[in-house]
């Protein structure tokens, strides 16, 4: 088959993103099945050295899109330059990471290219002809759901980060790399960055993150939440939130894990105070390891827990991170 | 300013889904149907606009079965001016692209400098139908936006990203999704809800759309639908703060293996 399956690359600070190379380990794994050759396409602007380095991880072929108006991440012209290489060549699937930026283009070239988009999936298997069939969670992961693309091309997913192996160095591997030239004007579609304000806690993003302590309305007030950050210093955990806590204020609405807060999918998820109603775990239910802290016995986050401590978290918690301090010593 | 909001009629986040037993789908019957939560918040943002002085409409629209009126009433009983409602057979089965295709041959007959959706429906979780309207009408899109507002024909955005927000500002017309945080929305007065009900709702068809059954096929074909594989039993430790905390960490570094 001489088709190609492509992953469209992530940049954040000049990096590749690590949701992209998961992307292109899933590419790699499918290129092998098939017979299909795998190009990283990277439009973006001096970026050669960055798409180089990320295309080593599985790649036979790096596209190389660079012009002026890709230098920063826009919807508009990134999907017409990546649509217009399609058109050229004629990929046989995209798949794009979930991140952000990801659900931002993906429909949007979707759309101009006229093809279906798988979004947000958990796996992606092929058929020996290249037909991938893709599973997806729905109704906040409550139920899953298996589609396929099976007629309009290419074929489009988005595939969640953290779940899919990404791609390793290869010496043997030798990208080639094919500069690609973009018809783009300064004013397809205005629309600028003003800025772009990181916030401000220093620590890794909730749905990158793979230790996560979480609080819920059970911490009875904001202040209290310092115990958890000091859990989550030990571990070099991101700090999240349920409902309740974003609700009264304590926590901000970026902090929460749930289904109208955000979906991780962490190794370990330490869950203090936070009773387990069924939104909160549609967001954390595919962590590796769930650990609970609560003094309601009934609670139903004991349900999902590995490990379910039932207990005052005023107490328990504090002596959890004393306990990880120890065995670090 | 004309200001169209996207809606969408899912069921309730409390309900409890399961498959149907031949896996084909999800059973619906029985289950409590609401104006998804994200449209909500467009809902409320384009009514805030309308509010805040000029000489504004709101027209809602939905792609939807009979029932989906409901959430159209939902939102004039917020204080949306106008419902229209895309219903057809030919469109039950559609995917989001093909969702996205519909609203935009009803969209593109009428007059707008702005448009609003919800990131996503609560029931598909697709988050698609912003930007490929978008494209499709041929105009840009911002997502997840937590704070916009208009300035002499443009709008100013935040977009939330992985760790940041970035600040936009895109010319009209355009369409933006809103994420939570963006506003507070209004419990709609019972007053209201009365006239919303009286409401006259436009009805379109795949044909008033001028759609063949082909234009509205689903790309993206659902296969079959199944429960997600249980989480084992977990353990439950009491007893001795120390002790069990000890116990813990014992068990995540030796049995579980994530420290």
């Amino acid at each position: 088959m001489a088709a190609e399956i492509w992953t469209v690359v992530e940049m954040r600070d000049g990096e590749v993103r690590i949701p992209t190379l998961e992307v292109l380990g899933a590419c790699r794994r499918i290129g092998d099945a098939v017979g299909a050759k795998v190009a990283l396409v990277l439009a973006g602007k001096d970026a050669e050295p960055a798409g180089r380095e990320a295309a080593a991880r599985g790649a036979d072929i790096l596209y190389l899109i660079e012009h002026e108006e890709l230098a920063a991440y826009r919807t508009e012209p990134f999907a017409k330059a990546i649509a217009d290489l399609a058109a050229e060549k004629k990929p046989n699937a995209i798949l794009l990471p979930a991140t952000s930026q990801g659900k931002d283009l993906a429909p949007r070239l979707a759309a101009r290219l006229g093809t279906g988009l798988a979004s947000d999936c958990i796996e992606a298997d092929t058929d020996s002809a290249g037909v991938l069939t893709f599973t997806r969670p729905i109704y906040a992961g409550k139920v899953l759901e298996k589609i396929s693309i099976p007629e309009a091309r290419p074929q489009m997913a988005t595939l969640r980060p953290k779940i899919f192996a990404p791609g390793e160095a290869d010496p043997g591997r030798q990208p080639e790399v094919v500069k690609v030239a973009a018809d783009l004007s300064p004013d397809v579609l205005g629309k600028t960055v003003k800025e772009t304000i990181k916030a401000s806690t220093g620590r890794v993003e909730l749905t990158e993150a793979d230790f996560i302590v979480s609080g819920g309305r059970g911490m009875k007030e904001p202040d209290q939440f310092k115990i958890l950050e000091e859990l989550a210093d030990t571990l070099g955990a991101a700090v999240g939130a349920s409902r309740a806590a974003v609700d009264a204020g304590w926590r901000d609405h970026q902090d929460q894990v749930g289904q109208t807060g955000k979906t991780v999918t962490p190794t370990l998820y330490i869950a203090c105070g936070i009773s387990g109603a069924i939104q909160h775990l549609a967001g954390m239910s595919s962590a590796k390891c769930i650990v609970a802290v609560n003094k309601d016995p009934e609670a139903p986050i004991f349900k999902v827990a590995d490990y379910g401590i039932v207990g005052d978290l005023f107490e328990v918690v504090p002596a959890l991170k004393n306990a990880l301090k120890e065995t670090q010593a | 300013m004309n200001i169209i909001v996207c809606v969408k009629h899912v069921p309730d986040t409390e309900a409890a889904i399961k498959p149907l037993p031949d896996g084909s789908g999800v059973a619906t019957d029985g289950l409590n149907y609401v104006l998804n939560p994200y449209d909500e918040f467009a809902v409320e943002e384009a009514i805030r606009i309308k509010e805040s002085g000029g000489d504004s409409t709101v027209t809602v629209i939905t792609v939807g079965p009979e029932d989906a009126t409901k959430s159209l009433r939902t939102a004039i009983a917020m204080g949306a001016d106008e419902g229209i409602h895309l219903k057809d057979p030919a469109f039950l089965e559609t995917d989001a692209q093909g969702t996205a295709a519909i609203l935009s041959e009803a969209v593109k007959t009428l007059p707008y400098d702005l448009i609003l959706c919800g990131k996503q429906a609560v029931d598909d979780d697709c988050a698609q139908v912003g930007p490929a309207l978008a494209e499709r009408l041929g105009i840009p899109n911002v997502s997840v936006v937590t704070r916009m507002s208009i300035e002499s024909g443009k709008v100013v955005a935040h977009s939330e990203l992985e760790g940041a927000t970035q600040v936009l500002e895109c010319t009209l017309p355009a369409v933006l999704t809103a994420q939570k945080g963006l506003n507070e929305p209004r419990y709609p007065k019972l007053p209201m809800i009365m006239k919303a009900k009286r409401k006259e709702i436009k009805i379109l068809d795949a044909a008033a759309l001028g759609m063949s059954p082909e234009d509205v096929a689903p790309k993206a074909k659902r296969l079959s639908v199944s429960t997600p594989p249980p989480r084992r039993a977990g353990r439950v430790l009491e007893g001795d703060v120390a002790e069990v905390v000890k116990e813990t960490v014992r068990l995540l570094k030796e049995e579980a293996k994530v420290l």
